[in-house]
This record gives structure tokens, C-alpha cells and sequence, in this order.
């Protein structure tokens, strides 16, 4: 201990507090200063570009989810439009169906309703022919009668044979 | 500019290379300056002669030619207060072996120190060896103030040039390259985790300068120029004096009353404790002046001893044997110095800064 004080030079202690501080304010004026300035401006424009990177790609997947969505909501509004015209078709069809249906059978009813007045007129007509043919025969029966009796047989037959039920 | 400014550089780092390996081969072996014609070759003489490079010198030499007793080197003004200031160069000494006049005063060198004499440079001694003779306060550029100023310069060259470097670009080129990952490991590792992310900013003038300083500084002295400037107590008490000052000066309110009247203890304890504290303040930078000194004198010690142990151990070993021993030795201590050169830089600033942020700490109340 009293070599170390015996050591102790105050003069060199004086020199160097000088030094020492008029290195310190040098030092922070010209070199620090600058220096923790620009770094912190470095480091500050570097946070900043990976914000912005961030935000970019933040934006982008916004983008790119938004993008999805107005995808899916077409698809399903064509899956929806496609549906509607498939039920639509279906029941255009069915209701023409049902109309050509209804169409046919008004149309067999009618034809049928015809067909029921044709054969009354027709079973008319066939009653007035038969008729006629019966008194036709009669008449030529009646006029050959005189002759033979076997005659007047073949004449009936033969008359029989001529009639055509149409 | 910028090639005169690198051209300095590299030559300035150029001499010392080459002044190192010259020196080396020096300062080993021969070199005496009390007795002429004798290289250093005793016990006592080795001893001394670390002892001598331990301490500050007013001179500057290089080499000593043991055979002729000339001394390669030149001499550094000397400047005292003694009742006005009295300059004159060191050479006056022709060290320490006659009397300087300087104006109707007569000083003598004597073991490093100037005492104020009479024309015959007479010391006169008190009962322990020491002189009694007046000490003036002694100003002058000595070695160790050299070596200061050098590295002021070095400091303000590199990291001005870094600083403007920034001008042209975000990104360094050159030596800045090396130089600024060293700002970036001060700040990020030293200061901004023991002070605080808020309070950081205003300390690392202070922090960074003391961090280079004192690491070049280390560096410096394991050159053969023969600086030991952070290996002298003056300087480490005036290092550890600028932390205590700084810490007392940003203290907050929180700090004064842990020492003074610490929270949450009972009163007894309160009154037990403040003694304590007040002494804790004082052993903080007690604890850094000594650590930087101890461990840089201890480094230029060893590295000296094994450097000597060529002589020493000659008589045992003969002289193959022994030098191969010493530099085999000094060699490998030496990788070791320029590791503590830089850990003793890193910790007397970390701990400065973990005393400024103790000091400037916003405690929660507890």
C-alpha cells in the first residue's frame, strides 16, 4: 500500500483527467455522436422495411383470401344458377307433361265422344239398309214365290249372300 | 485525405510491428542504466530493472546499449509547477544522472520521480529511504502521457473516419467494418442491458471512449515500445474517479435512499445499513481501479519475469534450454495478455455501467 501510494504521481493523474476529458467530449461530438446516430437510423430503416415487408405481405394474403372468397361466392352463385335452370327444366317439362297429358286425353275423349255419335249414325244408317234390303227381298221374294218353292229358297240365300254388313 | 489518412495508419501500425520485434531482441538480454558495461544479469538487477519499466518514465527509450551505455530513444518535455511553470526537456536529466536547472531552480530524476535540490542534487533521506527533498507537481508529457495522447489521436482518427464513413452510406466499408460490430457490442452488450433501453443514450460517450481507451491502451502496453499506462495507479484511480463521479451525479432519488435510509427494513437495521452503503459506494470504484491495475502490472510482470528467465535459468539449464523455455513461456502468457488486455477493457466498462445503471435504476417500491 505505501509502495502504491509512493507510486502515485499526482501529476500524471492531473494529465490524464485532462485528457481523459477533453478525449470524452471530442470523442461524443465527433464520433458517438455520429455514429450511435446513424447506426439507430440504420436500425430504424431496417425495422421499418421488415414492417413494411410485413404489412405487404399481410395485405397480400388479404388479397389472396379476399381473392378466394369472391371465387367461392361465384361458384355457388353458378352452382345456384345452375341449380334453379336444372329445376326450372324439370318443371317445364313435368308441366308440359302434365298439359300434353291433359291435351291427349281431352282429345281421346272427344275422339271417343265421335266415334260414339259415328256408330249411332252408322248403326242408324245400317238399321234404315237392312231395312231397305229386308224389304227388297221381301219384294223379290214375293215376286218369285209363284214358281218354286225350291227357287225362291236359292233366291233367299243367294240374296243373304249378297249383303254385306258394313 | 483519405490516402494520407490510411497511409498514416497502416505506417503508424507498420512501426510499431517492426519496432516491436526490434525491441523485443532488446530488451531481453542487455540494456542497463545504472551500471555501465554490465548487461542486466542478477537476480536484483532483472528486478529492478522490471520495476523501472513498471513505473512512468520522462524519457523515451527504446534500447539501451549495455556495452557503450547510450540510450536509443529521445526525450520528452518536462513541465513543472513549482512556483510557475518550468519546461525543459527531459534530456536535461541525462537520466538521472546529473542536475537540471531550469531558471534559479535545480532538479534532480530520482527513481522516476523529479525532486526539487541544490545545484548538487542533493536527496537527503528520512528513515525509510525516502526522500525528503519537495516534489513539485510534476506535469509533464511522460511516457505514459504519450501513450495517452497516441491513443487519443488513434481513437479520434479511426472512429471520426468511421463516423463520416456513415456519409456516404448506411453501410461501413473498409477498417470502419471491424470497427463498428465494437460500437454495436459496447452498446448492445455493455450498456443498453445494464442501464437500461431509456437511460442508455446519455452514458456511451462516456462508456465507449473509457472501453477503447483503456483496450488500446492494454494493447499498447504489450508493444516493446514499453508503455504501462493502464498498469499505473494514477491512471486507474483517475479512470475509476470518472465512473464514481458519473454514478453520484445521475443518481435518482431511489439510489440516495437505498443508501441513506434503505425501504422495507426496520429502523435499526435502517441506521446498521447506511454506514454499510456509504462504504459500498466507495469500494465500487475502489474494486475498478485496483482490478485494472493490478491485473495489467501482474500481465507486464509475468511477461517480463519470463522474458528474464533466458538469464536466469541459463546457469541451470544452459542457454538453448532456457530460451526456448522463456519464449515457449512468454509466448504463451503474451496470447493470454492481449485476451485480458481486452477483458479488463470489457469488464471495467461493464461494471461502470452496471454501477451508472444501479444509480439510475427506477426500483418498484418493494
Amino acid at each position: 500500500m505505501d509502495q502504491l501510494l509512493n507510486d502515485f504521481s499526482p501529476g500524471l493523474f492531473f494529465m490524464q483527467a485532462i485528457i481523459l476529458l477533453i478525449l470524452i467530449l471530442l470523442m461524443r461530438k465527433f464520433a458517438w455522436k455520429p455514429i450511435l446516430d446513424s447506426l439507430n437510423d440504420r436500425e430504424e430503416g431496417i425495422q421499418e422495411a421488415l414492417d413494411a415487408a410485413a404489412n405487404a405481405k399481410k395485405e397480400l394474403q388479404n388479397l389472396k383470401s379476399d381473392n378466394e372468397r369472391i371465387f367461392n361466392e361465384a361458384r355457388t352463385e353458378r352452382d345456384n344458377m345452375l341449380k334453379e335452370a336444372r329445376e326450372l327444366k324439370e318443371t317445364m317439362i313435368s308441366e308440359a307433361k302434365e298439359e300434353a297429358q291433359a291435351e291427349a286425353q281431352k282429345i281421346v275423349v272427344k275422339a271417343q265422344e265421335t266415334i260414339a255419335s259415328e256408330k249411332k249414325a252408322a248403326i242408324a244408317d245400317l238399321k234404315n239398309q237392312v231395312a231397305n234390303i229386308s224389304v227388297d227381298i221381301a219384294e223379290k221374294v214375293v215376286r218369285r214365290e209363284l214358281t218354286d218353292k225350291d227357287n225362291q229358297l236359292k233366291l233367299v240365300e243367294s240374296m243373304l249372300g249378297d249383303v254385306t254388313l258394313n | 485525405m483519405r490516402v494520407f489518412q490510411q497511409t498514416l495508419k497502416y505506417s503508424v501500425v507498420l512501426l510499431l510491428t517492426l519496432s516491436s520485434s526490434i525491441i523485443f531482441a532488446g530488451s531481453g538480454g542487455n540494456g542497463d542504466h545504472d551500471k555501465k558495461g554490465n548487461p542486466i544479469d542478477t537476480q536484483e538487477e532483472i528486478k529492478a530493472y522490471i520495476k523501472h519499466h513498471l513505473q512512468d518514465s520522462h524519457d523515451f527509450t527504446f534500447y539501451t546499449d549495455g556495452q557503450s551505455g547510450t540510450h536509443y530513444g529521445f526525450p520528452l518535455p518536462v513541465i513543472l509547477w513549482d512556483q510557475g511553470v518550468k519546461m525543459f526537456m527531459s534530456s536535461k536529466f541525462h537520466h538521472g544522472e546529473t542536475v537540471a536547472q531550469s531558471g534559479d531552480s535545480f532538479y534532480k530524476l530520482y527513481h522516476g520521480k523529479i525532486y526539487k535540490t541544490d545545484a548538487e542534487g542533493t536527496i537527503t533521506y528520512d528513515d525509510h529511504q525516502h526522500p525528503t527533498n519537495v516534489k513539485p507537481l510534476d506535469l509533464s508529457i511522460t511516457k505514459s502521457v504519450v501513450g495517452m495522447i497516441l491513443v487519443s489521436v488513434l481513437m479520434l482518427l479511426m472512429f471520426s473516419s468511421l463516423a463520416k464513413g456513415y456519409k456516404k452510406g448506411p453501410i461501413p466499408t473498409g477498417f470502419a467494418r471491424v470497427l463498428e460490430p465494437l460500437v454495436i457490442y459496447v452498446r448492445d452488450e455493455i450498456a443498453r442491458p445494464n442501464i437500461g433501453e431509456k437511460k442508455y443514450r446519455k452514458f456511451m460517450g462516456f462508456l465507449l471512449t473509457v472501453f477503447f481507451f483503456i483496450w488500446i491502451l492494454n494493447l499498447l502496453g504489450l508493444t516493446p515500445l514499453g508503455f504501462n499506462v493502464t498498469g499505473n495507479i494514477a491512471v486507474t484511480v483517475c479512470l475509476a474517479l470518472f465512473t464514481f463521479f458519473i454514478v453520484q451525479f445521475s443518481g435518482n432519488k431511489d439510489y440516495w435512499k437505498h443508501i441513506f435510509w434503505m425501504p422495507g427494513v426496520p429502523v435499526l437495521m435502517k441506521i446498521i445499513l447506511m454506514p454499510i452503503e456509504i462504504l459500498g459506494m466507495l469500494t465500487k470504484p475502489f474494486s475498478l481501479l485496483i482490478r485494472l491495475f493490478a491485473n495489467i502490472t501482474a500481465g507486464h510482470f509475468v511477461v517480463m519475469s519470463l522474458i528474464a528467465l533466458m538469464i536466469t535459468m541459463k546457469a541451470a539449464f544452459g542457454p538453448v534450454a532456457s530460451t526456448g523455455m522463456s519464449i515457449v513461456l512468454s509466448l504463451f502468457i503474451s496470447v493470454i495478455e492481449i485476451l485480458v488486455a481486452f477483458l479488463q477493457a470489457f469488464i471495467f466498462t461493464m461494471l461502470s455501467s452496471l454501477f451508472i445503471g444501479m444509480a439510475v435504476q427506477e426500483h418498484d417500491h418493494h
